[in-house]
């Protein structure tokens, strides 16, 4: 009798994130910014000018060359303990890039698992799932994953898992409605009726159909996990110093925003960019595969 | 019609049961209260006599039991830190959040409907690319960072707006524009698409066939239609707003929910964090509870599902 009112909230409630129409132009755009920034962050520790950990109090705050008073030899000048910038943001990077596909990987396996049951199964099996997702999107998603870093600890590992206790309600939905529609097609009925289980059937006959669907929505869910990874960090709650990432360099620098603004800047237009090019790159691979926006 | 609240309201109870046992198993995981009530240095006698009169000693279920009963009861603890009521820590801070997401929420609606809906109108235009500049900005811009380009120009380069503190209705402004900011994607999407279909409809041919003007039109019939998924993503979109205002609160140090969380996970004060935690779920669920309940008066069919 429920089960309407179960699904009908916990769909309604995922208008969250707009679908922007950006075509191949931003597939492009999208691909080559990702590319520079995966060059960057793997190739962090030979090709950065300086060790991200070097402090040098003589060296303190030198801006940037684009700047007076830069210079060459720190391109993005220094930071408030005389750390190279630019060493900081591309090590930075890689923890970023590590904890979006960490999260993401854990993530997907979570909500394609429980959409495929939901999708195939449907009936009691459906009702327990969207239930469990109306209770997750019920949940404020910042509080609790500080709440828990707080109290689990800040290990690496430990953030992909509580970032990815969330993240999974995308992949649930596209693969529970997606699974829904195959459900009785007749290449899912000609397996059945050769006798496969309905493990076998999910995985080796439905799952393929989904590929394209699910990779957007892993794109896309990586920009999210980046995102929160960097509030973590800015709030004290992620990544802990001396490493570095994006969103704990914002949060060293604002002390100094009122005077050295580009200590800010810099890290900030840096997520900017990578959060901007995983969009492009989701949005676009969308509209290769659904060029009239349907899904 | 009844029977759709009653069942819709259960489902709400049913979500908030679920999120206050998961609330207490984070309650219990963060260590052994009687441990830290007794303070260090006391004897194992003083720790186990609490653990017996809070009944700290009682099976898991048990105790979740006493705590919901308590709960229910408007005592839902007692601060570690600040040494008063958790109760009264939550309704002197929840003011300031939900002002803020209020405010925040008003600025979003106001900027967003209107522009999503002429995006729909002109499909492809100038106007449509605009709104996908908009909502492309508003998912990649960190808030925290939007923050301070906010408190650089309007704060200091212009010194317009105070740059912090929570003290007048000017405090909340620039904060309450990084949230919006936020939130304004999915409502200009909604928008728009609201008005590319309701454009499409064959109701609106026949009010143009009637000789209605333009603007009466989009206003009286196309804004009524694009009302129901507007009225639920809003509703939505000002529960992710009363949590993530943690990073907001934080920068502009105002003494709302968010900021109180944050405190006292740094202090490991976890009646107050599991308390937040719920006051901002409950919230939530109550919005899309009434937002549903709203919908479900403008629009007849979803009573009929």
């Amino acid at each position: 009798m429920t089960m309407p009112i179960i699904e009908d909230t916990a769909t309604a409630r995922l208008w969250k994130r707009p679908r922007l129409p950006v075509g191949r132009f931003g597939l492009i755009v999208g691909a080559a910014i990702i590319a520079a920034i995966l060059f960057a962050a793997l190739l962090a520790p030979w090709i950065a000018p300086h060790s991200p950990y070097d402090q040098s109090l003589t060296n303190r705050l030198i801006k940037p060359v684009f700047m007076d008073g830069g210079s060459w030899n720190h391109v993005l000048g220094t930071d408030h303990l005389g750390r190279d910038y630019l060493s900081r943001l591309m090590f930075g990077a890689r923890l970023s890039l590590m904890i979006g596909f960490g999260t993401i990987l854990m993530s997907a396996l979570v909500g394609i698992g429980l959409g495929l049951a939901a999708g195939y199964f449907g009936g009691r099996v459906d009702l327990v799932v969207m239930f469990l997702l109306t209770v997750r999107l019920s949940l404020p998603i910042m509080l609790v994953a500080i709440s828990l870093v707080g109290l689990l600890g800040n290990s690496l590992f430990l953030m992909m898992v509580i970032l990815a206790c969330f993240l999974w309600d995308q992949f649930l939905v596209v693969t529970r409605s997606l699974t829904m529609r195959f459900r009785d097609a007749e290449f899912v009925q000609a397996a059945r009726a050769a006798g496969l289980s309905d493990r076998k059937i999910m995985i080796s006959e439905i799952l393929p159909n989904l590929v394209s669907p699910l990779v957007v929505v892993a794109t896309l869910e990586m920009a999210h996990a980046i995102l929160l990874e960097a509030a973590l960090s800015f709030l004290g709650l992620g990544i802990r110093p001396p490493d570095s990432s994006w969103g704990l360099m914002i949060a060293e620098a604002k002390d100094f925003v009122f005077f050295e603004p580009w200590l800010v800047n810099v890290p900030g237009l840096a997520i900017f960019i990578l959060v901007a090019g995983i969009t492009f790159l989701g949005e676009g691979l969308r509209s290769l595969y659904a060029p009239d926006g349907s899904r | 019609m009844a029977s759709y609240i009653a069942r819709r309201l259960g489902l709400a109870v049913l979500v908030m049961l679920t999120i206050s046992f998961l609330s207490f198993l984070m309650l219990k995981m963060s260590g052994d209260l009687a441990i830290s009530m007794a303070g260090e240095g006391s004897g194992a006698d003083y720790v186990e006599f609490l653990r017996k009169t809070y009944g700290w000693d009682k099976p898991l279920i048990t105790q979740y039991w006493d705590w919901l009963v308590k709960a229910l009861q408007g005592d839902i603890g007692t601060s570690f830190y600040y040494g008063s009521p958790v109760m009264t820590l939550i309704v002197e801070r929840m003011p300031a959040t939900l002002a803020l997401g209020a405010m925040a929420i008003v600025m979003a609606l106001c900027t967003a409907i209107p522009l999503g809906m002429a995006a729909g109108r002109y499909p492809g235009r100038l106007i449509d690319k605009v709104a996908l500049l908009v909502a492309l900005l508003g998912v990649s811009t960190p808030i925290f960072w939007l923050s301070f380009l906010l408190i650089l120009v309007l704060g200091l380069q212009f010194a317009v707006l105070p740059i912090s503190g929570g003290g007048s209705f000017r405090h909340l402004i620039m904060p309450a524009m990084a949230l919006a900011f936020y939130s304004m994607p999915a409502i200009i999407r909604i928008s728009r698409a609201g008005m590319i279909e309701v454009m499409r409809s064959d109701y609106i041919r026949t009010a143009r066939a009637k000789g209605l003007r333009p603007h009466r039109i989009y206003l009286g019939h196309a804004l009524r239609n694009t009302l129901v998924p507007v009225v639920a993503v809003a509703s939505v979109q000002f529960g992710f707003l009363l949590g993530g205002s943690v990073v907001v609160e934080n920068i502009f140090a105002i003494h709302g929910i968010g900021y109180l969380t944050w405190e006292a996970i740094n202090q490991n004060d976890y009646p107050v964090v599991q308390a937040a935690l719920l006051a901002v779920s409950a919230a939530y669920v109550v919005l899309t509870l009434l937002a549903d309940i709203v919908n479900m008066m403008i629009d007849p069919r979803i009573r009929l599902d």
